[in-house]
């Protein structure tokens, strides 16, 4: 219930929310939960396997219990906890893990099952028949097992990620946090601030002690308003830094709407930072830890700490009979704040028999609660002391096991922390991470004054290192009280004690593991679940090591930890993958043909990133067939018309061009005339096909390499190795030109006749012979003409600076339909090529050698070029391996696929009999059947001889004979005609 | 028969203005690729000086005189802007035309600053990032060209072929930074 | 991971391509025998410790650069161009 004249909230402004669609009513400055413990709603959910009610533990992000679904529909997200949820006008939230309800969840009954639900039990359970794991157990245990669920929908919130930089990152603004911010600012540094609360103030905001003569959170609010105002700091609230990565680079996860009631549409939820920082501090506390005690798990039953958190920095005392236990001085101060706001404290238990007095209150010294009751949420407790048991009704119970410095990313480059005796704890190895220094209650140091003398001591040692002035000034007033602890972890009894609250895992499960052997401690995390899930064991596993220990007869630094990974909290993954939803998941590459393509309902297919145009459907066509077999027709009849800008073209200078190209490419280049195209082959140094194109002479030292499209980026990469790597001395200077120029294919008999339409100067045999190149005059504009063929026709591919390449496109279109021709895609293009037998990457797919595609000729026997040695190792060529061949079917069935694999008429088609296998099919109008190209074992010389193309995927099989891979026009007649 | 008609990379996509930022598209003319050839560099920068007006630009610098603008745009490359090359640099380095390989754009105004923070993983941010000064990086997915033109004004380059995320990708980023008010 | 690029400074892993040893930038002899050309191509070390990669500034100014990095410690120790001949020799 709330206490008058408490807490950091606003009682003037009211906020109405719903849990499991009550209304309730809160403050703006409460989380969720705050809100329902002052509704006097204890129950927040329900544990993972057991089942059993659970309430909130903690008032921070280390909450193992209290996770919610918030908001409904595609954007519902699950496992929020309660205690980081800001809470707004509207919120929504629903318990998790329960059916038909919260009060009322069948699967309940696992409590009574518990004691065959213990560690591994599926290991053992679910073992045999082996059968069943698929069909049955795995289908069960997943949906039974888990926390919240996702909606399965898209999800079309928003999430961003963003970059920033800085000098110092302080992570962490409590006390310690904020002095060595504070520190740094002064002295000019550029600091950033991060704090997963969205209050600066850390501890200070849930406690009563005072800095300076003023209460806590009051200097912490004039040290933000300070840093503020300074230029050199960014504050960054309700962001999480969740990792710490090389070289000073840090993740976190900023909050961002998330505790808005009226969102912007475009405001994202989240922000998912990468902070490159030139050093860093990590002053991000403690988390207090709990006593593993029978039934130590019911609502009501949460940290000293929190009970505080609660009472000073909302107005709420959780219960009307409040019990504390700890083996702590720090609990003590629960008992002192609740007693001063006049909450009824019934009892402090502390297990040390020399515990200092606390006025005011029952003590119980030397004594435990070993035991509780209460169905839905604590009714009473047990106390055993060596005069006996008693029994004393509560509703609240707060305990304190100590506290946990929060070490975690000082853990995410692999190192691990080191045991301190005096405070029972791990603390950060000093140069754990390069550039992160500790500073605080995370390293170990509890007081107040310790915390504010460390955050300036780190700041200073971070500003020598940067080379700036160190500011000189006292340090605030603080308490220097640490307060003094005993070891206690788990109360010794029968019957089950939690440790890790979110996983279900008791010091019965530890023990257990321990029994079977899992005696290290990653191996007792695997085994019991202990550590995994949200939370990792933030709350647990000091005292899961201590027991482990124990059992194993070891010290716990002799245990050891198990590994802190990154993240720290939870991070969505639609955060780390901000901007690469829809259209951000890759760039669209568009040609300047595009609208054009699209304007005649052409269906635009994805090689690389860019989208060209797969057919030009026209009236009457039905399927993609017809457009198909009437586009290669009109190739081979009359002309066509297709955009070619996408394959990469590279501009090469200077004198050692021609040398350059012998060396890169199998064939050679410095015997290229000027005004000739040649087609290349270029190798990788182990002997196999990188890549193919043509490459034309435009000057003396002046070339332009052409590359496939999908190879294009593959390519410049190579070349510049060659280059930087290999070969420094060549005088040579080249830049990829793809993107300034448009070209088009003209191809068919007509387009010579098409373009003297065109071009400013007419084309003659004489002067523009096959693979002839040069400048030409477009319309007054200054182009460049190749003569080459892809289709095998006489063709021609034209280029004009990308500005007129719409234009041209258009323009060569209607030129092209008044000669009965028109537009061809990428189905066309596939369907021509294939006749004429042309590669593609289907088949220069990195396992072929030139030899295999038949071009081993083309490897020039005169000169070195890359991949020429190892192109010669035995077993690269000759019969043995498989050869580029070309396939029509002979038998029966028709069809044929890309895929299937090759076997001799008689052999079984298994795999031991393969022979090869098919890269590229088309049906072929022009030859009226399927072709198809692939590689046969020793396939040249089986030309005319028969083979099985069986595909076993599609259960096809078809007879074919094997033929040259040129279906169409051998001799070449066309292309020179 | 019909001529040719220019059309610039971000036709019909520009100008976007949102919050405190706005995009338009850059008209900067000649764009031309420089690299000098073996030894050739203290050549090609008297040339640059005596034709041009402009300093021979250092990694991640730009100069500027008159019209002309020179941008450092690769190991070994620089990119004279706005004139036409003088035809004396063409023995001594490699020039290459790139007036339309690239969409250019500029994004102006006092949230432009967080708007490329959310795309570009590098510190732009006036103190580290100053006028005239460039940088090659990626711009989301894309690689860039980005140079500083002015207090709160970059120009950008991507490829021409990439426009459209360009602006796609410009446009979620200063939706986000304005939400935030 | 950060690499400071000669050329460029310091940036994030994400504008380079990660090519693998730098023995790619010592190429054999067309007739150095088969047994360098398979070191050459095949045959790598694993080190725990110190180890010389090739990366490849992609998305930055083109160069390719070789990185001296410690594989344990994650540290990079030095960045080099490769085409200028300061990167060369060594393993």
């Amino acid at each position: 219930m709330r206490v008058e004249g408490r807490g950091l909230i606003d009682r003037a402004r009211p906020v109405r929310f719903t849990f499991d669609g009550v209304p309730h009513g809160g403050f703006a400055g409460d989380t969720l939960a705050s809100a329902l413990l002052a509704n006097g709603v204890r129950m927040h959910g329900r544990s993972f396997k057991y089942h059993r009610p659970r309430g909130v533990l903690t008032a921070g992000s280390e909450e193992p219990n209290a996770l919610v679904t918030i908001g409904t529909g595609p954007g519902a997200e699950p496992n929020v906890r309660a205690t980081m949820q800001e809470l707004h006008d509207g919120l929504a939230a629903r318990s998790q893990n329960c059916w038909p309800s919260l009060r009322h969840d069948i699967m309940a009954v696992n409590d009574l099952a518990a004691p065959f639900l213990g560690a591994g039990f599926y290991y053992k359970t679910f073992m045999w028949p082996r059968t069943f794991w698929e069909k049955l157990y795995e289908p069960l245990i997943r949906k039974a097992a888990g926390l919240g669920a996702l909606s399965g929908a898209a999800n079309r919130d928003r999430y961003e990620k963003a970059h920033a930089f800085c000098d110092l990152l302080v992570i962490g603004a409590g006390p310690a946090g904020l002095m060595a911010a504070l520190t740094a600012a002064r002295a000019g540094a550029d600091v950033i601030l991060a704090d997963e609360g969205f209050r600066a103030g850390g501890r200070l905001t849930g406690e009563t002690e005072e800095i300076d003569g003023k209460p806590g959170h009051v200097w912490a609010e004039d040290v933000v308003a300070e840093l503020d105002a300074m230029p050199n700091v960014r504050i960054m609230l309700r962001t999480t830094v969740t990792g710490a990565y090389d070289q000073g680079t840090y993740a976190a996860l900023e909050r961002v709407g998330r505790h808005l009631a009226a969102r912007p549409d475009a405001l994202p939820l989240e922000t998912f930072w990468r902070i490159v920082a030139r050093r860093a501090i990590l002053a991000a506390g403690a988390i207090e830890r709990p006593v593993a005690f029978r039934n130590n798990d019911r609502p009501g039953i949460m940290t000293a700490g929190a009970v505080r958190t609660y009472l000073n920095r909302w107005g709420v005392v959780p219960g009307h009979r409040v019990a504390v236990f700890g083996n702590n001085d720090d609990a003590h101060r629960t008992v002192r704040d609740l007693t001063a706001a006049g909450a009824h404290v019934v009892a402090l238990v502390d297990s040390r028999h020399d515990a200092p007095d606390v006025a005011g209150v029952r003590m119980f010294r030397g004594a435990m609660v070993s035991d509780t009751r209460g169905r839905r949420g604590l009714e009473s407790i047990t106390i055993r002391s060596v005069s006996g048991e008693d029994h004393l009704a509560v509703d609240c119970l707060a305990m304190s096991g100590g506290w946990n410095p929060t070490l975690h990313l000082t853990c995410h480059t692999n190192a691990r922390p080191l045991w301190r005796e005096n405070i029972l704890a791990f603390v950060p190895v000093p140069g754990a991470v390069p550039g992160l220094s500790a500073a605080g209650a995370c390293n170990g140091a509890f007081a107040t004054a310790d915390c504010l003398r460390e955050g300036r001591d780190a700041a200073g040692a971070v500003l020598v290192d940067l080379g700036h002035a160190v500011p000189q000034g006292t340090l605030p007033r603080a308490s220097d009280d640490a307060g003094r602890l005993a070891p206690l972890w788990a109360v010794p009894a029968r019957g089950r004690a939690w440790l890790d609250f979110q996983n279900d895992v008791t010091v019965k499960d530890v023990r257990q593991a321990a029994q079977e052997n899992f005696r290290s401690v990653e191996h007792m995390k695997r085994y019991t679940t202990q550590g995994m899930a949200t939370d990792q064991g933030k709350n647990s596993n000091v005292a899961a090591l201590a027991i482990l220990a124990d059992v194993t007869g070891r010290t716990i630094p002799e245990t050891g930890t198990t590994t802190f990974r990154p993240p720290y909290s939870p991070v969505p993954i639609a955060a780390m993958g901000a901007g690469g939803q829809g259209k951000g998941f890759a760039p669209e590459r568009f040609t300047t043909s595009h609208a054009a393509s699209v304007e005649r309902g052409a269906p635009m297919i994805e090689a690389g990133l860019w989208y060209r145009p797969s057919y030009f459907p026209e009236a009457g066509e039905t399927n993609w067939r017809q457009s198909c077999d009437r586009e290669v027709a009109l190739v081979r009849e009359a002309v066509g018309i297709c955009d070619v800008s996408t394959l990469g073209k590279i501009d090469l200078q200077g004198p050692d061009v021609p040398a350059f190209l012998d060396l890169l490419y199998a064939n050679r280049f410095s015997t290229l005339k000027v005004g000739r195209v040649r087609y290349g082959l270029m190798l990788r140094e182990d002997g196999h096909v990188m890549d193919d194109g043509t490459t034309a002479r435009l000057g003396e030292h002046h070339y332009l390499m052409t590359t496939t499209t999908a190879a294009a980026g593959q390519v410049m990469r190579h070349l510049e190795f060659v280059h930087q790597c290999l070969c420094p001395g060549l005088d040579v200077a080249f830049t990829s030109v793809t993107e300034q120029w448009a070209q088009f294919a003209v191809a068919g008999p007509e387009s010579r006749a098409l373009l003297n339409e065109l071009l400013d100067a007419p084309l003659s045999d004489a002067v523009w012979p096959f693979m002839a190149c040069g400048a030409v005059s477009v319309k007054g504009v200054a182009g460049r003409l190749f003569r080459i063929s892809f289709s095998g026709e006489h063709a021609y591919e034209i280029a004009v600076p990308a500005r007129y390449g719409a234009s041209l496109f258009r323009l060569l279109l209607s030129l092209a339909e008044t000669r009965g021709g028109g537009a061809y895609g990428m189905e066309a293009l596939n369907v021509l090529r294939i006749e004429k037998g042309h590669i593609t990457h289907a088949e220069i797919h990195g396992r072929t050698t030139a030899d295999d595609i038949g071009m081993g000729r083309m490897v020039s026997p005169a000169k070195d070029c890359i991949g020429k040695t190892m192109s010669e190792r035995p077993g690269l060529s000759g019969p043995e391996r498989e050869q580029l061949v070309g396939l029509r079917p002979v038998g029966d069935v028709k069809k044929l696929t890309a895929g299937a694999h090759l076997f001799d008429p008689d052999d079984e088609a298994v795999r031991v009999n393969g022979k090869g296998y098919v890269t590229s099919v088309c049906y072929s109008p022009t030859l009226g059947q399927m072709l198809a190209l692939g590689f046969l074992k020793n396939g040249r010389a089986r030309h005319g001889q028969r083979v099985r193309a069986v595909d076993h995927l599609r259960d096809l099989e078809t007879l074919c004979e094997v033929v040259d891979p040129v279906f169409f026009d051998p001799e070449g007649e066309r292309v020179r005609g | 028969m019909a001529d040719l008609v220019e059309r610039t990379p971000c036709k019909g996509l520009l100008p976007l203005e949102i919050g405190h930022a706005v995009v338009r598209e850059a008209r900067i003319g000649r764009m031309t690729v420089i690299a000098p050839f073996k030894g050739q560099q203290a050549r090609v920068a008297q040339i640059l000086k005596s034709a041009h007006g402009v300093a021979f630009p250092e990694p991640n610098r730009s100069s500027e005189a008159g019209g002309c603008r020179v941008i450092w745009f690769a190991r070994g490359q620089i990119m004279l802007v706005g004139e036409d090359p003088d035809p004396g640099l063409k023995t001594h380095a490699a020039l290459t035309d790139q007036s339309d390989a690239w969409a250019v754009v500029t994004l102006e105004g006092a949230a432009a600053e967080d708007v490329l923070a959310r795309l570009v993983p590098v510190d732009l941010r006036a103190a580290a990032f100053k006028t005239g000064q460039t940088l090659r990086s990626q711009l989301q997915h894309m690689n860039a060209s980005i140079t500083r033109i002015g207090a709160t004004c970059f120009q950008i380059m991507v490829f021409r072929s990439m426009a459209a995320t360009l602006v796609h990708d410009l446009r979620s980023a200063m939706e986000g930074v304005a939400a935030r008010g | 991971m950060r690499i400071t690029c000669p050329i460029c400074g310091e940036r994030d892993r994400r504008e380079f391509y990660y090519q693998g040893d730098a023995v790619a930038l010592r190429r054999p002899a067309p007739d150095a025998g088969e047994a360098a050309w398979e070191d050459y191509l095949h045959l790598r070390e694993n080190p725990a410790g110190t180890t010389r990669d090739l990366w490849y500034h992609e998305a930055g100014c083109g160069a390719w650069l070789v990185v001296t990095r410690d594989t344990v410690t994650h540290a990079v120790q030095a960045v080099a161009l490769a085409g200028d001949g300061s990167a060369e020799g060594g393993s």
